[in-house]
C-alpha cells in the first residue's frame, strides 16, 4: 500500500490528478488504435505506464513554469492542459492540430500553456530546457523549467555539458529522468555503466534522488520537496523516476527484448489502477465518484475521435508557410 | 467494436494472424495481449483497444495475407453499441504537389523572397555621419548599440567577457553589461548552443558566438534541428530569434580543421538565414538587422577582413537590410559575383581585368539566404556573361546552385558558360605553398573571367 504522504491535496484535486491520469491512458489506447487503423501515420510513441510521473510532477507545477521534453509527449502535453483534440489532430495530421499538422506526434508546443515540445532527437532538449531556466533567471520570473529525458539521453554528452552549465550558472532547473528501463530496444544495463543514473549529474553538484515512479503520491512527495529546494537554494534538482513503459518503444515495436513476465509483472503496479485503488481505499471516495469521472473520459474521447478524423487536411499552402518568420 | 487488422508499422501492408490467444466469450483488459501478428518485419502482439468482452472471431489463425483495416474480430465493450460503425476510413490522401497555379510559387528556386517578409525599406542612403573603422570595431559597435537597445539581447561563448572575445570583437563589452548579459561559457559548443536557442524560444535574444564556426559542428544538431525547424514544425507558435556568429573560412596557415567554409553547408537548411559581410560598413549594419529579425541567423565573418577598415556610420539606426546584395562596380561586360573573403579576391583581380578592356559588374551578395535574385540576374541579363568566385569547396557548393539559379531564370540570356572558382576538394594544407593554392587566386579569376568573355 502508498505511504501515506504529508500532501495537502484537496478531494477536488486528487480526482482531478487520477482524471488526468485516465484521460492520458484512455488518449493513448485511442492513438494506438487509430495507429493501427492508418490514421496515425510515422512514428507514435506512447506514453502508457508512466502517467504517474508527469501527473505526480504536475502535482507540484505552478502554472507558470515551464516544461519541455522529448518524443514521447502525448501525456506531456495532455498534463499542461492542451485540448486533446488539437492534440489527437496533430496525431492524424490535420489542420485543427496543435501545430497545424506540420508536427506530427512528437513535435507539438504551446507558448500559452508553458509547453516547449516535443523534440525528436534524443538529449536534444536537455541543453533547450536549461536556455528556458536561463531565461527565467535572466528575467528575474519566480519560475522552474521542468526538463524531461529519458534513460536513453542519460548517455548522450549534450546531457552532460547542459547539467554542468545548469549547475555553474545556478539555473532553477527540475531535470526529470524517466527512466522506463529500455533506450528503445536496449536495456538500461547494457547502455549505462556505473551506478544509479541521476548520480551522473551529482558530480556537476546537483542535488537529486530515485523514486517510485509508479506511484502518483511518492513522485508527486518528490517533486514537492525539488520545487522547494529550487525555490530555496535557486539550483537545479534531478529526480531519477523509476517507471516501466507498457507498449513498445514506437508503434512498430516488436517487443523482442523483455519477456512478457515482465511486462506482466510491472502492469500489476499499473499506475493508473494503484492510484484509483488508493482513492478507493486510502481516501474512501465513492466508487460511483471514480466510474464517472471514466465514464465521462471515455465519451470525451470518442468526441477527440471524432473530431480528428474530421478535421480537414492542412491547406496545401501550408507547406510553404512559417518557415520564416 | 470492430477490431481492424492493425498497421503494425510505417509501412505494413497486409498481415499473417499467426494465432489467436483468447478465445469468443472471454473477458479482455485494455492492453491484453489477443493475438499474435506477422508483418512486414516482425511477429506482433496484438492488444486489446479498449476494456471488454470478446464477441466475435472473424478470421481464423494461420489465415494469411490479410490486409490492414480488416475486421478480424468484435469486442463489445460497456457503453457502446457493439453496432455502432467505426469512422469510415479516409479516403486516400489527394496528391499535395504545388501548383504555380495555386500556390503561387516559384518552383526551382530556394524562393527565399516570397518566404521572408519584404525588408526593402533600406536605410543606407541617408546622410550618415561616418568614420572609418575596422570590420572588427564595426560588429562591436553593432553589439553594444542592440544591446542598449534590446535588454533581451544578450552575449555568450568562449572568452567573449574577460579574455575580452578571441578577436577582440567582443572587446570591452562585458565592463559595459556586466556578466549577466556577456557571459563566458565552458569549451561546450553543444551544451550553450542549445541553452542559447533554449533562451531564445522564450524570447530571449542571444548572440551565440563560435571562437570559429568549425567548432558549429559540435553544435550543428542543434542549429539544424532546434534552431532552424521549430518555427515550421510548431505551426508557427515557436520562433528562435538568434544569432550564431563568428570567424569562418580559412584564416592563414591554421591546417586543415581549422580552415574551413559554412556558407554552402548553412545555406542548405531552410529555416536559417545567412548572412556573411565582406566589408566593416556591411557588417555594421546585417549584424544591427539579424539582432533585430526574429528567425535564427546564421552570421560568417572572416578573420582576414576583421582589420579592414572602411567609412562606417555612427548612428545607431543604421541598418543594411538581410537579402540585399551590393553592387560594388558597376561594369558592362560580365557578372562576377563574391561574398565576404571573395569579394576582396575579385577586387584584388580587377586591375588586371580592367587592363583586359573588360568592365565588369561586381556583385557582393552580402546574404546568402535570402538571396537577392532580382540583382542577380538583372546583372547578369546586361552582360550575358558570369563568373562566381567561393573560398569554401566547389563540390555540391553554393555557387554551384547560384549557377544552377542563373541558368534556369536567365537561360536566354547567357552567351557563355557559367564559370565557377572555388576552393579545391582537398582539406586545408599546412604549408603556405598548398593553401595558397587550395583558395582561389587571382590567377584563376583572371583566366575564368577571359575564358567566359573569350579573351586571350
Amino acid at each position: 500500500m502508498n505511504k501515506k504522504i504529508s500532501n495537502s491535496f484537496s478531494d477536488d484535486q486528487l480526482l482531478k490528478f487520477y482524471e488526468k491520469m485516465f484521460l492520458i491512458r484512455k488518449f493513448e489506447e485511442k492513438a494506438a488504435q487509430l495507429y493501427g487503423a492508418g490514421k496515425i501515420g510515422g512514428f507514435c510513441h506512447l506514453y502508457i505506464g508512466q502517467e504517474a510521473v508527469v501527473i505526480g510532477i504536475l502535482s507540484s507545477i505552478n502554472s507558470e513554469d515551464t516544461v519541455i521534453t522529448a518524443y514521447r509527449d502525448h501525456g506531456h502535453i495532455l498534463a499542461r492542459g492542451v485540448d486533446p483534440k488539437s492534440v489527437m489532430s496533430e496525431l492524424t495530421g490535420r489542420k485543427d492540430g496543435i501545430s497545424k499538422g506540420k508536427g506530427g506526434s512528437m513535435h507539438m508546443f504551446s507558448k500559452a500553456n508553458r509547453f516547449y515540445g516535443g523534440h525528436g532527437i534524443v538529449g536534444a532538449q536537455v541543453p533547450l530546457g536549461v536556455g528556458i531556466g536561463f531565461a527565467h533567471k535572466y528575467r528575474n520570473e519566480k519560475k522552474i523549467s521542468r526538463v524531461y529525458l529519458g534513460d536513453g539521453a542519460m548517455s548522450n554528452g549534450q546531457v552532460f555539458e547542459a547539467f554542468n552549465l545548469a549547475s555553474l550558472w545556478e539555473l532553477p532547473i527540475l531535470f526529470i529522468i524517466e527512466n522506463n528501463k529500455y533506450g528503445m530496444g536496449t536495456s538500461i544495463g547494457r547502455s549505462a555503466a556505473g551506478n544509479e543514473l541521476f548520480e551522473r549529474a551529482t558530480v556537476f553538484g546537483i542535488k537529486g534522488e530515485k523514486v517510485n515512479g509508479m506511484n502518483f503520491f511518492t513522485v508527486s512527495d518528490a517533486a514537492i520537496r525539488a520545487r522547494d529546494y529550487i525555490n530555496k537554494n535557486s539550483k537545479p534538482y534531478i529526480i531519477e523516476m523509476d517507471t516501466y513503459r507498457f507498449r513498445g518503444h514506437s508503434m512498430s515495436d516488436p517487443g523482442l527484448y523483455r519477456t512478457k513476465d515482465e511486462v506482466n509483472k510491472m502492469k500489476e503496479i499499473d499506475p493508473v489502477l494503484m492510484m484509483k485503488e488508493s482513492l478507493l481505499k486510502e481516501y474512501n471516495f465513492e466508487e460511483d465518484t471514480i466510474k464517472d469521472i471514466e465514464s465521462d473520459i471515455k465519451k470525451q474521447i470518442r468526441d477527440v475521435e471524432k473530431f480528428s478524423l474530421d478535421s480537414p487536411l492542412p491547406d496545401i499552402k501550408e507547406l510553404f508557410t512559417e518557415v520564416y518568420l | 467494436m470492430k477490431i481492424l487488422l492493425p498497421a503494425l508499422s510505417p509501412t505494413m501492408e497486409t498481415g499473417n494472424l499467426v494465432k489467436w490467444l483468447v478465445k469468443e466469450g472471454d473477458d479482455v483488459l485494455s492492453g491484453d495481449i489477443l493475438a499474435e501478428i506477422e508483418t512486414d518485419k516482425a511477429t506482433m502482439e496484438l492488444e486489446s483497444p479498449d476494456d471488454g468482452k470478446i464477441e466475435k472471431i472473424l478470421v481464423k489463425e494461420g489465415s494469411e495475407n490479410i490486409s490492414v483495416n480488416t475486421e478480424i474480430a468484435l469486442l463489445s465493450v460497456e457503453g457502446e453499441e457493439i453496432e455502432e460503425k467505426i469512422e469510415k476510413p479516409i479516403e486516400s490522401l489527394p496528391p499535395v504537389i504545388p501548383n504555380g497555379n495555386d500556390t503561387k510559387i516559384k518552383e526551382n528556386n530556394i524562393s527565399m523572397g516570397s518566404l521572408l517578409k519584404d525588408q526593402s525599406d533600406s536605410l543606407e542612403t541617408k546622410n550618415w555621419s561616418e568614420k572609418e573603422i575596422t570590420m572588427r570595431e564595426a560588429l562591436n559597435q553593432a553589439i553594444e548599440e542592440e544591446m542598449i537597445l534590446d535588454k533581451d539581447v544578450f552575449l555568450l561563448g568562449e572568452e567573449v567577457a574577460e579574455y575580452d572575445g578571441a578577436y577582440k570583437v567582443t572587446q570591452g563589452l562585458l565592463d559595459k553589461f556586466g556578466s549577466k548579459r556577456v557571459l563566458d561559457t565552458p569549451i561546450s559548443e553543444h551544451g550553450f548552443t542549445g541553452l542559447a536557442i533554449g533562451a531564445a524560444m522564450s524570447g530571449l535574444k542571444p548572440i551565440c558566438e563560435f571562437m570559429t564556426f568549425n567548432f558549429s559542428m559540435q553544435a550543428i544538431d542543434q542549429i539544424v534541428n532546434s534552431a532552424a525547424k521549430s518555427l515550421y514544425m510548431s505551426g508557427g507558435e515557436i520562433n528562435v530569434p538568434i544569432v550564431f556568429r563568428g570567424p569562418n573560412g580559412a584564416a592563414a596557415r591554421v591546417g586543415a580543421q581549422h580552415s574551413q567554409c559554412f556558407i554552402s553547408w548553412f545555406s542548405h537548411i531552410p529555416g536559417l538565414l545567412v548572412v556573411t559581410p565582406s566589408n566593416a560598413r556591411d557588417a555594421k549594419g546585417l549584424l544591427k538587422s539579424s539582432i533585430r529579425n526574429p528567425n535564427p541567423v546564421v552570421f560568417l565573418e572572416h578573420e582576414l577582413l576583421y582589420k579592414e577598415k572602411t567609412n562606417v556610420p555612427e548612428e545607431n539606426d543604421f541598418l543594411i537590410p538581410i537579402g540585399k546584395a551590393n553592387l560594388i562596380k558597376e561594369g558592362s561586360d560580365i557578372t562576377i559575383i563574391g561574398f565576404s573573403m571573395s569579394v576582396q579576391r575579385i577586387l584584388n583581380a580587377l586591375p588586371s581585368i580592367e587592363k583586359l578592356g573588360i568592365k565588369p559588374d561586381i556583385i557582393d551578395l552580402r546574404s546568402i539566404k535570402p538571396l537577392d535574385e532580382d540583382l542577380v540576374y538583372k546583372s547578369v541579363k546586361k552582360t550575358n556573361r558570369v563568373v562566381i568566385v567561393e573560398d569554401g569547396w566547389g563540390n555540391t557548393s553554393f555557387g554551384s546552385h547560384l549557377s544552377y539559379l542563373i541558368q534556369s531564370n536567365c537561360f536566354d540570356y547567357l552567351d557563355s558558360e557559367i564559370i565557377k572558382v572555388s576552393g579545391k576538394d582537398v582539406p586545408m594544407p599546412y604549408a603556405e605553398n598548398l593553401e595558397k593554392l587550395a583558395l582561389p587566386n587571382t590567377d584563376e579569376i583572371i583566366s575564368a573571367v577571359k575564358k567566359v568573355s573569350y579573351t586571350n
